[in-house]
């Protein structure tokens, strides 16, 4: 099939970026999107061109790296799925598609359709943790949990950090990457000593960072691969305005 | 010194009885006082299971800890993708393990090539995993009264695997990278993401320092520390399709043992069975479809050759359950070796299926009619999903289409008992080291090898090392170790980048890969591999004469990144030829031809290669020379592996 590109192309952070086009015309059904642009990225080499700069690794869907915006939507058009899991099949030929890095002020651009995503690490780093050193803890069957809870608490786990939350958003905000770890912790009994201080912590750092509010406008969830639902994002909330009024 | 005195390696296994070993070592190791702790730099390479586990835990004990990864984030190395889980000898569903048992079953599953000192501990220490992680809040499956739930996977007739959904790789990262985020936080470990180490610094014969390339800007960088932890990982991709992610690489081993590391088992591999096949030439990588599935799902192919029919029109009588019918007693949670080689078998006799006949089904049609649709989707929805992505088939209702891959290296780094590499101050976690797998690794292993180095060995062992070079002086990066390495870095980047030749690093790396497969694979033969080494030979030299890395060194230039590594593959690629033609025998993944029986089960042969072959580096052009670790089996007999 054929398929028609319009590739966000841009050397530096400094370096005004444009859109260029490009066709394939021997794509496979069967490729993945991001073997696409491998495909590409030969033909571009062998005519001594430079190739696309892209992150990816697992192309598994969980390592969370791939991010791309495809026709303004992040991961493309499957709900559901990171883009190294969207496949060819899904485009008809003569399809044209604009790609697109994560733009967002708090995810500062690199090259091409690669940004810095590292603002996600320092809020982790302010308190997406439970502080037990390595060693001799308890029993691991010592505290049950509630398979309810148990179960709730894997959902928002699942998050795998791509940051498809913030592109989507229209104030680029990273609440549901923050909520969902808040509330995975919140859920759990051994979360529970720093739920205050963590919340805090992270909601302050998000902000921090030059992410924006949530405004409730759920584009987030309707992109999110991992399925994350935003009643993270109220549970985050909750536990901010009880852990202030509680805070002196 | 670690290193082998006159060809003779020393593992360093302490004495006494096996279930005594680990607690006498702790009480003769070294220790570092609290005060003297921060006067170390430690430097952890790769942030996976091992190194993220290691750099939080020896950060919490004090050290200072620099931690590099040529990723974006930390959370993304690819641990996180193992899907069914981790090894515990908790006993909870009362079913009769013990220590003993986990440990018995790891040393049979390798086909008794891993040493039983560090196989016993690693049971020893797997039920304190389960403890951390839970204590981390690692959201572990569990039953309706809050306790967690266990499955039972491939090489065990108990059931101790606990798990995650498909999963588990992540949340065991998660936890492990929340842990170190959370000492980032507390400024005891630096992160350097988007680096990758390109080679090892010695002075006096000791490691000092690593120089890595900054992947954002293309600067050489100099980090200097009293001891260097490599937890880089597996060497898979020297296959070119493999289930391992696509930055996964062996450039940090390989340089390490160049600079006198040497390396244990390199041609041991694992070749998984249940992957989904390859569809074509732009196929970039290969995905696991978890060992788990294996405990509802039946592996079969038609009885006949060549039946092109819908597998839902074969009827029962026409079709052969081979693991089932080969193996009574394990059926289809027979061992992977053993399940990718019938797998071959099967294909190679024409009753493939597919497209490519490169197939076999895993139905899952009677565990829907015992257990229900909701059932199977509580266990193995993500992975039918994913399945269904990749392929645009519902295995809720047609069977899915497997076949064998490239998943783990069991060969890497040779290290002692300590970990310790034959360079001192080297240290070599998880994947990366030649490890506790023997010749074949059993499911739900790796996560538990990789947590039991960084959690629960390395901050031990190393404190041993650090103990006695206390009072050693300290290595700046001004020192000119530092400068000879960089130069040599530099050197080489210029070099690939003025080939300026026709052919991409794809195309060879294609090339390799299919050389790698056809000949170093599931089955190796005497005259194949003499073949391939000088293939590669070839093949390499082609390389340094013809291929074209397009930009320069100065920005992100990812292709110039894979460049380097591919480069790197060519000469380990060749490393891995040499020891599985050396190594005449068949025993877990390694399978020769020339030693099978009439029914093709693998021969070992324990007269001659009851050891580690391990492999010194000795120049370019030179041949390596073979160092030999004979494996002392005091607690358990090698018996002919049976799964029948």
């Amino acid at each position: 099939m054929t398929i028609h590109l319009k590739i966000w192309r841009q050397k530096d952070r400094n370096t005004p970026g444009k859109l260029v086009d490009y066709t394939l015309d021997d794509v496979n059904p069967d490729m993945s999107f991001l073997e696409m642009l491998d495909w590409l990225n030969e033909r571009l080499m062998n005519e001594g061109k430079e190739p696309v700069e892209f992150d990816h690794d697992c192309r598994e869907g969980i390592c969370g790296s791939c991010n791309l915006v495809l026709n303004g939507m992040a991961h493309g058009p499957m709900p559901g799925t990171a883009v190294c899991q969207l496949h060819m099949r899904k485009y008809k030929d003569g399809d044209t598609i604009v790609v697109e890095p994560w733009r967002a002020r708090a995810f500062p651009h690199i090259k091409d359709l690669v940004v810095d995503r590292s603002s996600f690490d320092r809020i982790m780093a302010a308190g997406g943790y439970i502080s037990i050193n390595t060693g001799a803890p308890a029993d691991a069957n010592a505290i049950p949990v509630n398979k309810y809870d148990a179960d709730l608490a894997f959902d928002y786990a699942a998050c795998i950090g791509c940051g498809a939350c913030v592109a989507a958003c229209p104030n680029s905000s990273a609440s549901l990457f923050t909520g969902a770890k808040i509330a995975q912790l919140a859920h759990l009994p051994q979360g529970h000593p720093e739920r205050k201080k963590r919340v805090v912590k992270m909601v302050d750092k998000m902000a921090e960072e030059g992410f924006g509010d949530c405004s409730n406008y759920a584009e987030c969830e309707a992109v999110c691969p991992a399925e994350i639902s935003i009643t993270s994002i109220a549970e985050m909330r909750r536990e901010y305005v009880k852990a202030l009024s509680e805070i002196e | 010194m670690t290193a082998s005195n006159n060809g003779v390696l020393n593992s360093k296994v302490p004495e006494g009885n096996l279930q005594d070993k680990w607690d006498n070592h702790k009480n003769n190791l070294r220790l570092v006082n609290p005060a003297n702790k921060r006067k170390f730099t430690i430097l952890v390479v790769g942030t996976g299971l091992a190194g993220a586990s290691a750099a939080a835990s020896l950060a919490e004990l004090g050290y200072n800890v620099k931690a590099f990864t040529i990723l974006d984030s930390a959370r993304r190395a690819h641990s996180i993708a193992a899907q069914g889980g981790i090894n515990a000898a908790k006993n909870y569903p009362n079913d009769g393990d013990t220590v003993w048992r986990l440990f018995h079953d790891t040393i049979k599953g390798g086909d008794y090539r891993s040493r039983e000192a560090n196989v016993f501990r690693l049971a020893q220490v797997s039920n304190n995993i389960i403890d951390q992680c839970v204590a981390q809040g690692v959201p572990f499956a569990r039953e309706y009264g809050g306790l967690l739930d266990n499955r039972s996977f491939g090489g065990a007739q108990v059931s101790r695997t606990f798990y995650a959904r498909g999963q588990t790789g992540q949340q065991l990262l998660l936890g492990a990278y929340s842990a170190m985020m959370r000492q980032v936080g507390a400024g005891k470990i630096q992160m350097f993401p988007r680096r990758e180490m390109l080679d090892l610094v010695k002075v006096d014969g000791k490691a000092k320092g690593i120089v890595t390339r900054n992947l954002t800007t293309g600067e050489i960088e100099r980090y200097a520390g009293d001891a260097v932890l490599l937890c880089t990982g597996g060497y898979g991709n020297v296959y070119y399709l493999s289930t391992m992610a696509k930055n996964c690489n062996a450039t940090a081993i390989w340089r390490c043992h160049k600079r006198g590391a040497q390396f244990g088992n390199p041609s041991f591999t694992q070749i998984h069975p249940t992957c989904i096949p390859v569809s074509g030439k732009y196929q970039s990588k290969l995905t696991l479809m978890s060992e788990s599935l294996r405990n509802d799902g039946r592996v079969w192919v038609p009885k006949e050759k060549g039946d092109n029919r819908p597998p839902n029109e074969i009827p029962e009588d026409e079709r052969d359950y081979y693991l089932e019918r080969r193996y009574p007693s394990f059926g289809n949670l027979a061992p992977r070796d053993v399940s990718s080689r019938s797998a071959k078998y099967v294909c190679d006799e024409g009753r493939g299926v597919g497209k490519t006949g490169l197939a076999v089904y895993m139905d899952f049609a009677d565990a829907i009619k015992r257990l229900g649709v909701d059932a199977i989707k509580a266990k193995y929805g993500n992975l039918f999903a994913m399945y269904e992505k990749i392929t645009a088939e519902n295995p809720y209702e047609v069977p899915m289409r497997i076949f064998p891959a490239v998943h783990f290296t069991m060969g890497g780094l040779w290290v002692d008992y300590n970990l310790s590499s034959t360079i001192p101050g080297l240290y070599v976690l998880g994947e990366a080291n030649f490890a506790d797998h023997g010749g074949n690794r059993l499911g739900a292993s790796a996560l538990m090898q990789g947590l039991a180095d960084g959690y629960f060995v390395i901050p031990y062992t190393l404190s041993d090392y650090l103990a006695e070079n206390l009072h050693a002086e300290k290595v700046g990066i001004d020192h000119k170790a530092f400068d000879e390495v960089e130069n040599e870095t530099m050197e080489r980047i210029n070099n690939l980048l003025s080939v300026k030749g026709k052919k991409t690093v794809l195309d060879f790396h294609r090339e390799l890969g299919q050389l790698m497969w056809d000949h170093v694979g599931m089955s190796r033969n005497k005259e194949g591999l003499e073949m391939v080494i000088k293939k590669i030979s070839e093949l390499r030299e082609e390389f340094w004469q013809d291929v074209n890395i397009p930009g320069e060194n100065s920005t992100l230039n990812k292709y110039l990144e894979y460049g380097l590594r591919v480069a790197d593959y060519m000469e380990l690629g060749e490393l891995m030829a040499r020891d599985a033609l050396d190594r005449e025998e068949s025993c877990g993944g390694h399978f020769r031809e020339e030693h099978q029986t009439e029914d093709g089960e693998a021969v070992r042969d324990d007269e001659k290669f009851c050891n580690v072959s391990s492999w010194e580096y000795k120049g370019e052009g030179k041949e390596p020379v073979k160092h030999v670790e004979d494996l002392n089996f005091e607690f358990v007999t090698p018996s002919q592996r049976s799964y029948k």
